[in-house]
């Protein structure tokens, strides 16, 4: 018995080492979920410290705007929790946007570049900056410190590239 | 010698409506005042437009030539001005806007000088680039450019596709009748392209004068070209189907046709090929079964870019049409707006009256009564899919193979609570690349966060590494002074001139080139974690342009 106790002891003792879980998996898969625009608007530096801070209980699982309540609810359905709606205080859910320069109006003081979480601004001091679009996560840190204010928010239009099959919609007509 | 048939499973029997159309001869449709041209006429990427506004044309001269990834070169359909290049709207059931180039035509139809190659002396290469260089795409409805199903190895059966299974459509029955040594010609190119042993053109059984005309063009061409009849069902012209009833290999999800050695054109693109290399005749024209509520029906042949509303005035539309359709019944969609153009893969436009096409009945619940899987082509379980779709539980969809799904209509054919089933596998299936598409952005945003966070790290490293350097160095210079000059007065004002020094070395030091620092002052590790994210990178790259293929055949 003793014996047997100790072979299983080792047994399991060499498989944690062996087999460890490298970083946290829960922190993985809440990241995993989180849209990774990198906004801030949930009161913590970026996605990947509320993901931390959702798996050690510090967070709610509502409070990102850009993620939605599709994000929350996948995230309620990860941690067994309830799905709450979206709380008001971090923000609302908006169409996603990209920062667009007006590039007249640019005077090249790099504020933006450095406000920029996935650096999808290029530019160099006193001259024109522009955002790759297609890297921009429509953050919207780049807005405010803008000397100028030469940054707007341009919602995504439906192009033939996104456009989308709509849910069926079933008219409802009266019986004859 | 009866070849052995092996049919496919499901399938259903709807009213074929195709004598209607095919009474009348071909005619050729009148060029209208204005043509259309979309750019975006392929799978893939648009061509690169390289003419501009106020440009004069020849027919068929090229105004939009092939970019990289999967695009083919666009032509003139006649000669006359540009006029325009703007967004105008292109038949798809959005209805959104896409480039089109306006011309207009000069009525004198004078050609640019053709170029013919002898398919005998052509290199494969040539031949293939073409077929890119004519413009050449699947003319069944999918707009796949033909020069890459033309390039496969090891494919020892060509099928040319003659089934024409959807009711109303006979653009491609009338092609047969006509232009049967231009199908055989195309058949016998593609072939050599493709070192095919034998081709079999699969022409269903309803089209009996079709089936006539290339036997005997087949037998004038003269060399091994099979045309064989398969039962008329629903969705017999179904890639996937026709190759499962010709050769009985079923091709499973995930797979090409040219995966199992067997690739399969439309009679359409075999024809246009043959005329592209034979002639040098860019794709330009195609025939289209103008039918439904009309008073006469029948196939025209169209310049590409003529707009919907001036050639369903050809065949007189009765007064009680209420929409039209393009494509078939089963597979088609409504058109939202009737000044769209036809395009390469544009097969048939149907008047539609409430007598021919009544509204659907109110949808019911579904009752569970399975036959829709009885008649489902594609072997799926659609009630499943159904029930998933509708309550937007899309990985479910994804288990279930939604994207198996051909969306050929015959669920919601035989449904008997009159669900529209495919438009919720549409909703499903367009959800999830998008979902796809989005997670992509997020990993590749979550790559370019963490690398900047790593450099903001390294920076504030070398910052303080910087400063610590030059602290030590000032100091051992103060330490210095007093042994070295001792003549002079030691104390404030000789640690003032050290200071003073240091800031002039600074400043030279400034003055010399600046040297990449970011690469060269990279650690190991650094090195490292940059050599990782690019390689994540390619892996969600290579990841993309896999989903890209997989959609591309899905369509």
């Amino acid at each position: 018995m003793a014996l047997g106790a100790v072979l299983l002891g080792a047994a399991l003792g060499y498989a944690a080492v062996r087999f460890r879980v490298e970083g946290d998996p829960l922190v993985e898969k809440i990241d995993g979920i989180l849209p990774q625009t990198q906004c801030g608007q949930c009161g913590y530096p970026g996605c990947r410290p509320y993901a931390q801070a959702i798996a050690n209980g510090d967070a709610d699982i509502n409070c990102c705007p850009p993620g939605g309540e599709e994000g929350i609810r996948k995230l309620a359905d990860l941690l067994g929790r309830e799905f709450k709606p979206l709380s008001g205080e971090h923000g609302i859910e908006k169409p996603k946007s990209v920062a667009v320069i007006d590039e007249n109006v640019c005077i090249g003081c790099t504020l933006c570049l450095q406000a920029c979480p996935v650096d999808a601004i290029v530019g160099a001091a006193k001259q024109m900056h522009t955002v790759i679009a297609p890297q921009c996560t429509g953050c919207e840190l780049c807005v405010a410190p803008c000397p100028v204010d030469c940054i707007a928010m341009v919602p995504i239009a439906e192009t033939m590239d996104n456009w989308k099959w709509k849910y069926p919609v079933i008219e409802i007509r009266k019986a004859a | 010698m009866m070849r052995q048939l092996f049919g496919f499973r499901g399938g259903v029997k709807p009213d074929s409506h195709k004598n209607e159309s095919t009474r009348l001869p071909v005619a050729k449709a009148p060029l209208p005042p204005l043509l259309t041209v979309p750019l975006r006429q392929n799978a893939g990427a648009s061509p690169r437009v390289t003419v501009k506004a106020g440009d004069h044309v020849l027919k068929g001269q090229m105004i939009a030539a092939p970019e990289d990834g999967l695009s083919v070169a666009l032509h003139a359909p006649t000669s006359g001005h540009v006029r325009a290049i703007e967004a105008r709207a292109i038949a798809h059931p959005s209805g959104l806007t896409g480039t089109c180039v306006i011309i207009e035509p000069d009525g004198a139809e004078r050609w640019v000088e053709l170029e013919p190659l002898d398919a005998g002396q052509a290199s494969p290469e040539q031949l293939r680039r073409r077929l890119r260089e004519s413009g050449l795409v699947g003319m069944g409805g999918a707009a796949f450019p033909s020069y890459v199903k033309a390039a496969g190895t090891g494919i020892a059966t060509l099928i040319i596709n003659g089934a024409e299974c959807e009711p109303w459509i006979t653009c491609d029955d009338m092609l047969m009748r006509t232009r049967g040594e231009d199908i055989a010609g195309g058949a016998i190119l593609l072939r050599e392209l493709l070192g095919a042993r034998k081709v079999l053109i699969g022409i269903e059984d309803n089209k009996p004068e079709a089936i006539a005309a290339m036997r005997a063009a087949a037998a004038s061409a003269g060399s091994g070209l099979e045309v064989v009849a398969v039962p008329t069902r629903y969705p017999a012209g179904g890639e996937k189907q026709l190759i499962r009833a010709l050769t009985g290999i079923e091709v499973p999800y995930g797979k090409l046709p040219s995966h199992f050695g067997v690739q399969c054109f439309n009679v359409g693109t075999a024809a246009a090929a043959h005329r592209a290399v034979s002639r040098g005749e860019p794709l330009i024209s195609r025939l289209v079964t103008l039918t439904g509520n009309v008073a006469e029906p029948r196939n025209h042949e169209v310049a590409i870019g003529t707009p919907v509303n001036e050639l369903i005035a050809l065949a007189r539309p009765k007064a009680d049409t209420d929409r039209y359709l393009m494509g078939g019944p089963m597979m088609g969609f409504a058109l939202p707006d009737l000044a769209v153009p036809v395009a390469k893969a544009t097969n048939c436009i149907i008047a539609a009256s409430p007598a021919l096409f009544p509204a659907p009945a109110p949808e019911m619940p579904c009752i569970r009564c399975g036959a829709c899987a009885q008649a489902c082509p594609a072997e799926l379980a659609p009630y499943e899919l159904y029930w998933f779709a509708r309550s937007q539980n899309l990985g479910k969809c994804q288990e279930y193979h939604l994207f198996d799904c051909i969306e050929c209509g015959c669920c919601a054919f035989v449904c008997p609570s009159r669900i529209r089933l495919v438009d919720y596998y549409r909703y499903a299936k367009s959800a999830i690349r998008a979902r796809e598409k989005d997670k992509l952005a997020a990993d590749h945003a979550r790559e370019r966060y963490e690398f900047r966070l790593a450099r903001e790290e390294r920076e504030k490293q070398e910052k303080a590494a910087k400063l610590a350097a030059k602290a030590a160095e000032t100091k051992a210079k103060l330490a210095q002074a007093p042994a070295s000059g001792e003549s002079a007065p030691a104390g404030e004002g000789d640690a003032k001139k050290a200071l003073i020094e240091a800031a002039m070395a600074k400043a030279r030091e400034q003055a010399a080139p600046a040297l990449n620092t970011d690469v060269q002052k990279m650690t190991a590790e650094q090195q490292a974690q940059v050599a990782a994210a690019e390689a994540r990178h390619a892996a969600a790259a290579t990841a993309a342009t896999a989903e890209t293929a997989a959609v591309a055949k899905d369509a």
